[in-house]
């Protein structure tokens, strides 16, 4: 569904990420792992077009890389920033709409809402409260919830369990092991990596900006990982 | 009593004019932060487009109001496309100096094409009468601009509440970028925010005309400077803020012209800068600003 091809995207002098072939196919859980700085929202800020980035990237075999963020959200991209992102101003409601906006189908809106309102049942009662109202936690789903009213079929999570409680770790990976259920695709972007490869079908570990790793998150997951993160 | 009733209306309609434009400034500076010193010449635009029509004929009132608000949306929304759209990436100041350029330009064809002095144009003078309300006179042209500062406010609220596009350009005012990632166009949101601005210059062109009867190249100049002032009371990038700015300085203005003996009115502009500046000590952040965290001063 989704390939990079030498994907490269450097800021002045810094080079974040070099080179990087990267594929995502349909219905995978892909886990993009490393350590800080390490380019990994770099990469995703490329393949939604935030950041301008050498090499290619294709969608459903075509080429996207020229195309503005907009355009590439409605090839089926959608993506759940790092550090949330939430219109803070405007209230949740608000928030899923303009989420909703290049949609048509009204009544598909409303079931989304409701789904998205089962899915996180904080978020029903928080409806009309101004977003950056919310707790941490509550901005993180919200933000899950607002790249899937766009109706994506390739979900980029940056980070989604960042500095939240362990409780809501646990809620915010069972949703994403119910989303990949569900048969969305997804490219998990997780410092805690442990339980990004639990969920993954497949994992890359960048470092400096460069793959370190690919392969079957299975393999991933045993001592090899503390020794790609601190060795290298 | 008639007196000072009449100097509130003053007041009132100075302030609504001033929040008119202040607010067409704050509209595309929340979103793109660019402070559009072509404004006046948007306004002058307008004015002159009126001339034009007159010129070839066309003299109903009712379709040259018209006339000027379409042509306000459309010189604010090609003045977006041709000349600020270029550098949207580039650093603010080179947005700022931008619209220097635009307006000095802009200036220059109308001096070259028209003329560089004031042209006559009377066509809208009949909005400006002297109505009996009761016992008291009062213009109608003031009632006017109070009421149509009013419903525009109105209506800018509950576009920017009620609509897509319009929450668009509130979430934009934010984080520009992750409105781009709900799919929405952000050349869309941009021109909708000039479109807006436009449409107040267009507003603010026929109360000008009607006030004074005459266009220049430089008729929108003062009018934005004030209104700049405004955004600056009411804490730049804030539309309340803006709206609030304009009536704050359309009543210090009044305010001093009533209080003042006539011989001290020379010192009128000079004492409303001195009290901006001093509200300004009081709340640095603007009246409806927030305030920023900067760190506390070495003494
Ligand atoms: N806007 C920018 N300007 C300059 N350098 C940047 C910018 N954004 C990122 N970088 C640099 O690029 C490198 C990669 O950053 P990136 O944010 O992609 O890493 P990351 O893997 O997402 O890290 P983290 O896990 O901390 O989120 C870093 O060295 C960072 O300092
Ligand atoms: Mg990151």
């Amino acid at each position: 569904m989704l390939k990079i091809e030498k994907l490269s995207v450097r800021y002045g002098t810094v080079h974040a990420v070099q080179d990087l072939d990267l594929a995502v196919a349909e219905g995978e859980l892909v886990a993009l792992l490393g350590p800080n700085g390490a380019g990994k929202s770099s990469t995703i800020e490329a393949i939604i077009g935030l950041v301008a980035a050498g090499g290619r990237v294709e969608m459903d075999g075509q080429d996207i890389s020229r195309l503005p963020p907009e355009l590439r959200i409605r090839r089926g991209l959608a993506l759940s920033p790092e550090g949330r992102r939430v219109f803070a101003g405007l209230t949740v409601a608000e928030n899923l709409r303009l989420a909703a906006a290049t949609r048509r189908d009204r009544a598909g809106v409303r079931a989304d809402t409701d789904r998205f309102m089962e899915l996180f049942p904080v978020l029903r009662a928080r409806m009309h409260q101004p977003a950056g109202t919310l707790s941490g936690g509550e901005q993180q789903m919200l933000a899950i919830a607002r790249a899937l009213m766009t109706r994506p079929r390739l979900l980029l999570l940056d980070e989604p369990s960042l500095g939240l409680a362990p409780r809501i770790v646990q809620r915010i990976f069972e949703v994403i092991a119910e989303l990949k259920a569900g048969g969305m695709t997804i490219l998990l972007v997780e410092q805690n990596a442990a339980h990004a490869l639990r969920l993954a079908d497949r994992a890359y570990v960048l470092g400096a900006g460069r793959l370190q790793y690919q392969g079957p998150a299975r393999d991933l997951a045993s001592d090899r990982l503390m020794s790609l993160y601190i060795g290298g | 009593m008639e007196y000072a009733l009449q100097q509130l209306l003053n007041a009132l309609a100075f302030g609504a004019e001033y929040a008119l434009v202040a607010l067409g400034l704050a509209v595309v500076f929340s979103i793109m932060g660019l402070v559009n010193f072509a404004y006046g010449e948007i306004i002058a635009a307008s004015a002159y487009a009126v001339l034009l029509a007159v010129a070839v004929g066309l003299a109903a009132p009712l379709a040259a109001v018209g006339l000027a608000i379409a042509m306000g949306i459309l010189a604010s929304v090609l003045l977006e496309r041709v000349a600020f759209r270029p550098v949207r990436r580039a650093p603010l100041t080179t947005g700022l100096l931008t619209a220097f350029g635009v307006s000095i330009v802009l200036q220059n064809l109308f001096q070259l094409f028209i003329s560089p002095r004031p042209q006559a144009l009377p066509l809208l003078n009949g909005l400006n009468q002297t109505l009996m309300v009761g016992p008291y006179a009062v213009s109608s042209l003031q009632l006017m601009q109070l009421a149509t500062a009013i419903v525009a406010g109105g209506a800018l609220v509950w576009f920017l509440n009620r609509t897509t596009l319009g929450i668009a350009m509130r979430a934009a005012a934010g984080d520009f970028a992750t409105v781009r990632l709900q799919g929405i166009r952000a050349d869309r949101v941009v021109a909708a925010a000039f479109a807006l601005s436009g449409l107040l210059a267009g507003i603010a062109a026929v109360f000008v005309l009607a006030r004074r009867g005459s266009v220049a190249p430089d008729m929108g100049f003062m009018l934005v400077l004030k209104a700049f002032v405004a955004c600056v009371i009411g804490g730049f990038g804030s539309l309340a803020g803006a709206a609030l700015g304009g009536m704050v300085l359309g009543f210090i203005e009044v305010g001093l012209l009533v209080l003042l003996p006539a011989e001290y009115g020379g010192i009128k502009e000079t004492l409303t800068y001195c009290i901006v500046i001093a509200l300004l000590l009081l709340r640095p952040e603007g009246l409806m600003g927030t305030r920023r965290e900067l760190g506390d001063k070495e003494a």
